[in-house]
């Protein structure tokens, strides 16, 4: 019942876009519908999540399919319940969004190809999480990737967007095909492509490290994992915004979900693969907030933060895995916790941060950071939604980030006590540092983000004239907003099916994860206690302002040490917001400045103007594979080069194919 | 008896912070030959202030009177977290100093986003070294904090300075003298104490905090200020009772004697004060670096 729902789920979302197409002649009723096809289809989704988290044993279903090696299995355990939410929600709220911000009634095909995809990409993401089997697993992962590229080509006519499809592409199948070569050594192995086949498998041996190292190439392509990222800033920038909160907040996770279900079909993991996780994830963390910190277009700025929480859930991952290897429930809960948790934060606090700036966008038509400047006047409403997202993604409390960094936190402490005794590397002590380090830089960059959006006075025209988000805009938002406050108020009521779904995940016996959720629900009670006694302290401080300053207060011009006409152009700008940051990463960073200084007594004319390109992308990827296709070229001489030639080589085989068969062939 | 404890502690906490700002003014007087203001100035500038009508930039929005009031709650929040002098805080539970920490880093945001609310460059410029100060004394606090955690055994900062820390400066001294050190540098970059800013300085392209809170008058100034002085008691817990574990058996001798080491650490941040020049801007990220090192030498210490 609870599969069924699911299936019925994943239908409705995917086919949502052919109501568009279906009522292309009455758009906006066309749009409306697909909007409401996607919500039914996600509320059906959710509502079968919640079943699957509360049920005694995780439904499953299978259906007759005629694969090769595959069966359409389904199977709705904790692991994938979690990822429902977002993988559902998110979509849902960012259709309703589009219907403002992508109106099918003034775009047309562009808006109807955009609504086609959109669903489509919702619909084969629900079926990666919940798929059983890995050729179904693959066959959705693949409409998934193209889903996307079309979603990135949205504004196909712009060059930005069809660079940024075209590396989106390649990045996908270079992924596809280690997804490739990992089930198909996973299928070796268990002797079967189903995952009930695959559990419980020795996690020693070359084949299995080959599986991981695939994994990690696979999955981290599409998650984003540090050097794997370099097609997430052009990507995720290029799309329309509710695309980048889609890409962004779910579609990353879904390379998260690999990774963790992948590395739950072994039994007792070594530590080497958690040090490995952990290591990477800080790395991706850290570099990843430097470079949000360098960028100056809003859209590459909140691409690059995704880089820095997918750090955060390596982190967690790495930690669980690290707990596994040991056999310690505590830290095997504490790890999965933070990280299921933190992707389903980083879910709504993206998404609503993406809208945001969708938001900006759409009133100010410029995604260029230091051109604007002031908006919290004229979008009021978008302002305090973003400073909601800003503060969660922070890991501020009493928002929903402190709450999964918590967790990052009390994982890696638990390390710190037995530490140097075998398996637990020294370097797990270091996370709670370097977590604060990011925790550091990420609170600069959003300082940096909405002081320089919504604050101060406007910088250029475009955000002079700029008028606040339509409800339908809006109203997505505020549903991200409460969930970041809800979560955030209360996280230990998330955390007894937290602890099932690690039960499931890592197979240890749920009394030990249990007691442990229980110790973690405790202490996050006491969060939620001072979180109370922030928000009444707040109250009372602002009740007590409000009767001191009872008549209206005198206005008067920003103090400027006596200077009388400040203008716009005098502002602190973005770039001078995070420029001390950027200078101590001079050393990850190739960027390209252009300056003319000023001379003479009379200076004509100067100027400054900074870039941060990806360093992954422009330094390591585009040389080596230029280098690649001129040896290619090199190699192809006239003669094997030529069509004819070619053609005559894949007739002559075809023909002693054929021969072959029809003389005894395969016995 | 505990609780009675932790609740004196707590209003001790709220009620002689500013005073806390007064003994150092003192001693800094004393060293320049100065009489100096008398030691409850504080209190009657707060009253002042918050007596005062307020005068607001025609720039500013709602994020500017959110900042002071958000400053303000969440260093009060943070103090239900601290320990005082060995008793345990109101609301201890394992984990409890990341909260604390990220309290603090709350009340940083919103006052960094504030300054950039007025449009003044000046303001931005403070709001951007308060930021990227703090995201270097951050690794180096954890990195103390870290150390304190496997000192103690304990994940709550209650455990960390209950009252066996001075057996276990036997132990581990060496280490626990390092974070001690480096805890000390993470107060006075974290309170804009010289020789990372200095408080009484009138040159606006010098300053840090003070540059940020130029455009606040009022009530507002006051909640800032109070703010400030909460945030420089709750930091100087930290190190007074990491450095002087006082073995008293009666929790309330050991809060005097926590009371006077509050006294002592003002009369050495007094003399800090006096005694060294204020770095420069570029500098100040080396200290902090210098102190995070610290802290990982301790770590290595105490992990060997």
């Amino acid at each position: 019942m609870i599969a069924t729902l699911v299936v019925v789920a994943i239908l409705v979302t995917g086919a949502s876009g052919l109501m568009a197409v279906a009522f292309h002649r009455r758009p906006a009723l066309g749009q409306a519908l697909a909007c409401a096809a996607m919500c039914l289809g996600a509320l059906a989704g959710v509502v079968a999540a919640v079943a699957a988290l509360l049920a005694p044993a995780a439904p499953e279903l299978a259906l007759p399919w005629s694969a090769p090696g595959g069966a359409f299995a389904l199977r709705v355990d904790g692991l994938a319940a979690f990822f429902l939410f977002p993988v559902l929600i998110v979509p849902a709220l960012g259709s309703l969004y589009g219907v403002g911000y992508f109106p099918q009634a003034r775009l047309g095909a562009k808006a109807i190809r955009l609504q086609l995809f959109f669903g489509l990409i919702t619909g084969s993401m629900a079926l990666v999480v919940v798929a059983a089997n890995a050729i179904l697993f693959l066959a959705a992962w693949e409409v998934m990737a193209l889903a996307g590229f079309f979603l990135v080509l949205t504004e196909h006519q712009e060059r930005d967007a069809q660079r940024a499809a075209f590396v989106y592409l390649a990045a996908a199948h270079a992924g596809n095909l280690a997804l490739f070569a990992m089930f198909a050594l996973l299928g070796r192995m268990a002797g079967s492509y189903d995952f009930s086949a695959m559990a419980g498998l020795a996690a020693a041996g070359g084949a299995a490290t080959a599986v991981v190292a695939l994994a990690l190439c696979g999955f981290g392509m599409k998650a984003g994992i540090l050097p794997l990222h370099f097609w997430l800033p052009g990507a995720h920038s290029s799309a329309p915004s509710h695309v980048s909160a889609l890409m962004s907040g779910v579609m990353l996770k879904i390379g998260v979900y690999g990774l963790l279900r992948v590395a739950g079909f072994f039994r007792a993991p070594p530590a080497a693969w958690g040090t490995a996780m952990l290591v990477l994830g800080g790395v991706s963390a850290v570099l990843g907030v430097a470079f949000a910190l360098a960028q100056h277009d809003v859209k590459r700025l909140l691409a690059y933060h995704s880089v820095e929480n997918i750090g955060i859930i390596a982190m967690g991952m790495g930690l669980a895995l690290l707990g596994r290897a040991r056999g310690d429930a505590a830290l095997v809960f504490l790890g999965f916790a933070a990280a299921v948790l933190h992707t389903v934060n980083h879910a709504t606090f993206k998404s609503l941060l993406f809208l945001g700036a969708g938001a900006v966008i759409h009133a100010t038509g410029t995604r260029d950071l230091d051109h604007l400047g002031g908006l919290s006047r004229a979008m009021p409403r978008t302002a305090a939604l973003f400073l909601v997202g800003a503060a969660a993604i922070c890991g501020l409390p009493p928002l929903n980030g402190f709450a999964s960094e918590w967790l990052v936190y009390l994982a890696s402490l638990r390390t710190v006590f037995d530490v140097g005794a075998a398996p637990h590397p020294h370097i797990a002590a270091v996370a709670a540092p370097v977590l604060a380090l990011v925790g550091g830089l990420a609170a600069a960059c959003f300082v940096k983000v909405f002081g320089t959006i919504f604050l101060g006075h406007p910088r250029s025209h475009h955000a002079q004239h700029a008028h606040e988000a339509s409800a339908s805009m809006l109203a997505p938002m505020l549903v991200l907003a409460v969930v970041c406050a809800a979560i955030g108020l209360f996280p230990a009521a998330l955390l007894p099916a937290l602890a099932r779904a690690a039960a499931g995940w890592s197979g240890l016996p749920l009394e030990g994860l249990g007691r442990s959720a229980a110790e973690a629900g405790n202490s996050a009670w006491r969060v939620s206690a001072v979180a109370a006694a922030l928000i009444v302290v707040g109250l009372a401080v602002a009740l007590l302002r409000r009767r001191l300053l009872r008549r209206p207060q005198p206005g008067a011009e920003t103090w400027g040490c006596g200077f009388a006409r400040p203008t716009a152009r005098m502002q602190y700008t973005g770039s001078s917001v995070a420029g001390m940051l950027v200078g101590s990463f001079r050393w990850a960073f190739f960027p390209h400045t252009k300056v003319v200084a000023p001379h003479g007594v009379f200076p004509h004319r100067s100027m400054y103007s900074t870039y941060v390109p990806d360093t992954a992308l422009e330094r390591g990827i585009v040389p080596a594979l230029s280098w690649l296709a001129q040896l290619a070229a090199r190699a192809r001489s006239r003669f094997l080069g030529a069509v004819q030639f070619q053609a005559l080589l894949l007739v002559s085989g075809l023909v002693a194919l054929l021969l072959w068969l029809a003389f005894g062939g395969v016995q | 008896m505990r609780h009675l404890v932790a609740l004196v502690a707590f209003l001790a906490f709220l009620l002689l912070s500013p005073l806390l700002l007064g003994v150092v003014n003192r001693v800094k007087a004393v060293f320049a030959g100065r009489t100096g203001a008398p030691l409850l100035q504080p209190y009657r500038d707060l009253r002042r202030l918050l007596g005062k009508q307020a005068v607001y930039s025609r720039t500013t929005t709602w994020v500017f009177r959110a900042g002071p009031v958000v400053g303000l709650a969440a260093v009060v929040a943070a103090g239900l977290l601290m320990s005082f002098g060995g008793a345990p805080a109101l609301l201890p539970f394992p984990g409890d100093f990341i909260l604390f920490a990220y309290l603090l880093g709350l009340g940083r945001f919103f006052t960094a986003l504030a300054a950039l609310d007025t449009g003044s460059s000046f303001e931005g410029m403070g709001a951007a070294r308060e930021v990227t100060f703090a995201s270097f004394a951050e690794p180096a606090l954890f990195l103390c904090l870290v150390v304190l955690v496997r000192a103690t055994g304990s994940m709550s900062l209650s455990g960390m300075l209950r009252a066996e820390l001075p057996e276990i400066w036997h132990t581990q001294g060496p280490a626990l003298l390092l974070a001690a050190v480096a805890l000390l540098v993470v107060a006075l970059a974290e309170n804009a104490r010289i020789p990372v800013d200095d408080p009484n300085t009138h040159l606006e392209l010098t300053m840090i905090h003070e540059v940020m809170v130029l455009d606040h008058s009022g009530p507002d100034l006051a909640f800032i200020q109070y703010g400030a002085s909460l945030k420089l008691f709750l930091f100087g817990a930290l190190v007074v009772r990491l450095a002087l574990g006082f073995p008293f058996s009666s929790t309330w001798w050991s809060l005097l004697a926590f009371l006077g080491g509050m006294a002592l650490f003002a009369v050495v941040l007094g003399t800090i004060e006096s005694t060294t020049a204020r770095l420069r801007l570029i500098r100040v990220p080396q200290l902090l670096v210098a102190a995070s090192i610290m802290g990982a030498f301790a770590l290595v210490l105490i992990l060997r």
